[in-house]
């Protein structure tokens, strides 16, 4: 029987029975977390992408209405693991704007300084695992070893390496001394010669660039549409940053530059990244070598303050609130109203939607997490690619899952 | 003109009201006037970004008159503006126009809230659930949701390893 072509078009017709489905994760080396993609293929490449989250959900924003002020600091830095401090500074700087407490200059500056180690820290795991994923174990292995110095760092002011819970409603837990400024001096000092040495291995690395160049291309206006903000935002060419556009903490009185790029895709975001931790040492060398002297928490006249520890055991006032501050039936007033305060953290936007009733405990603690906004766009994004470029995609993105399902 | 002069003009007659706490500048509209008053300021006054949506549920909170807030925090990325878009919705249908047409954004966000609270969003494109399983019947952040207890676990299909 003679072949006809109507033959052909009879077993291309039914329903793109071609295409098959994989199952991404949850558990995959490359998600780094647990989330979970159905991807549609067309032999390798990817056609349709539906993530399924969700796995992580643990009511943090629940536990966040029965827990008062300052407990909450405990569960707000297992969102964000790769910074946990910079979430914790982040929850207090929107409590103490609802409650009208105006930190002193020494914790502004204390707080300023660990906000940009987390944030080097958070560049470096992006960074080291994204080249990681894509084959580069070298870049990991240096990156991870000055995330050791940083977590040496905090445990040195908090005492704790990773969950530190270190702020407090008007201030730190505790002070810090200069063997701890000495420590972050020796960081800078040998940071710079590790990232240029990074910068060698995988600025120009071929097999890296021709994983990640043109991959995952975000517009600008996409970026403003879909709400992504951070480093992400910024690689596309948005010029948006708040520790510029509503500045906070110290960073009114710093020198930086908000770093940018016009490339918009995966390769464009690694540079930017980069750049950034740059900036950020740049922040904390001017940050570290003017700290003021002072106290470092408010005073406790103000009843929201935990006071310290030696007014605590000698004086009767101190005691009284102390007990005040953290007996489960006393407590303080509180507006009853509604706040929301953003900062820029490593991710993006990081914003909390407070809502006081009268009471020491959020009436509604809402979390912004850019983690959330940004997977959304991730559909959108790796249609048309390969498989093989899902990983470099999920990398560039820095899925956090635990803050992505809180 | 400032974008509530602006506002004040065009919805003369729709009952906004306007506030301010800290530097929290916010409006609070009347459900019906939501749609309008967002595609105005995204259309002419160029708020191009919407930051967040979320909820709140009034339902123990001293001398609230509604079921419901939600709330929309909308930033203009050329001045650098922020504004806080309040709404009220109440039981025993709580439905929303979505913003999706306007801002691709308000997808996950709008999805989040009707998981955690039940709001539904007409003309979403996809409104599941997100965070919690489909299977799930409740909507834990709203306040007569407990804190504790077995909850929905027990209620979910078991497979066994023979079914397997």
């Amino acid at each position: 029987m003679p072949f006809e072509v109507s033959d052909l078009a009879e077993l291309d017709a039914p329903e793109q029975e071609y295409l098959w489905t994989l199952n991404f994760g949850p558990q995959h080396p490359a998600t780094h977390t647990t989330l979970r993609l159905i991807l549609t293929l067309d032999g390798e490449k990817v056609v349709n992408a539906v993530p399924h989250i969700g796995y992580l959900h643990s009511g943090f924003e629940k536990l966040g209405e029965h827990l008062d002020f300052n407990q909450y600091v405990t569960i707000v830095d297992r969102m964000n693991y790769i910074s946990p401090l910079h979430n914790e500074i982040s929850w207090h700087h929107a409590v103490e704007k609802l409650l009208g407490i105006e930190i002193t200059p020494r914790c502004k500056y204390l707080r300023t300084i660990l906000a940009e180690l987390m944030r080097i820290q958070d560049h470096l795991l992006n960074t080291g695992t994204c080249a990681l994923d894509l084959g580069g174990f070298t870049a990991f292995l240096y990156f991870f070893q000055q995330r050791e110095l940083i977590y040496d760092i905090v445990e040195t002011a908090s005492g704790q390496r990773f969950h530190t819970s270190y702020t407090r409603v008007g201030g730190v837990a505790f002070d810090v001394n200069n063997a701890w400024v000495d420590k972050v001096r020796s960081f800078i000092r040998g940071f710079a010669a590790v990232h240029a040495e990074v910068h060698r291995l995988l600025t120009r690395n071929r097999i890296f660039i021709e994983r990640v160049q043109g991959i995952g291309y975000l517009s600008a206006e996409d970026c403003i549409n879909w709400g992504v903000t951070g480093p992400l935002a910024r690689a596309s060419g948005v010029l948006r940053d708040l520790r510029k556009d509503e500045p906070y903490l110290a960073y009114p009185d710093l020198d930086f530059k908000v770093i940018a790029s016009k490339g918009g895709d995966c390769y464009a975001r690694y540079l930017v990244r980069m750049q950034e931790m740059v900036e950020s040492v740049k922040i904390i060398e001017q940050c570290i070598e003017n700290i003021p002297e002072g106290p470092v928490n408010v005073d406790a006249g103000g009843k929201a303050v935990i006071p310290a520890k030696p007014s605590v055991y000698r004086s009767i006032e101190g005691l009284i609130q102390h007990f005040e501050v953290l007996m489960p039936n006393r407590g303080f007033p509180t507006p009853k109203e509604e706040i929301y305060a953003a900062t820029e953290s490593p991710n993006g936007e990081l914003g909390y939607y407070i809502v006081g009733d009268g009471s020491p405990r959020s009436y509604r603690a809402r979390t912004r997490p850019p983690s959330y906004v940004h997977f959304a766009v991730f559909p959108q994004i790796i249609k048309n690619h390969q498989l093989s470029d899902v990983v470099a995609v999920l990398g560039s993105l820095n899925i956090i899952a635990a803050e992505l399902d809180r | 003109m400032s974008t509530e002069d602006a506002l004040k003009s065009k919805f003369a007659d729709a009952g906004l009201a306007f506030s301010q706490f800290r530097d929290n500048r916010r409006i609070v509209v009347p459900a019906e006037s939501l749609q309008p008053l967002l595609t105005f300021m995204n259309q002419d006054l160029g708020f191009d970004m919407l930051a967040e949506i979320t909820a709140v549920d009034y339902l123990e909170y001293e001398g609230a008159t509604d079921r419901f807030g939600v709330v929309y925090v909308v930033v203009n990325t050329k001045t650098g503006e922020r504004l806080i878009v309040k709404t009220f919705v109440n039981d025993p249908d709580p439905v929303l126009p979505s913003m999706c047409s306007l801002w691709k954004a308000a997808d996950w966000l709008e999805r989040e809230v009707y998981d955690m609270f039940g709001i539904k969003f007409s003309g979403h494109p996809d409104l599941r659930r997100i965070l919690t399983p489909d299977e799930f019947s409740a909507y834990p952040l709203r306040k007569d949701y407990p804190l504790k207890g077995r909850g929905e676990r027990h209620n979910f299909p078991v497979i066994t390893r023979a079914d397997s």
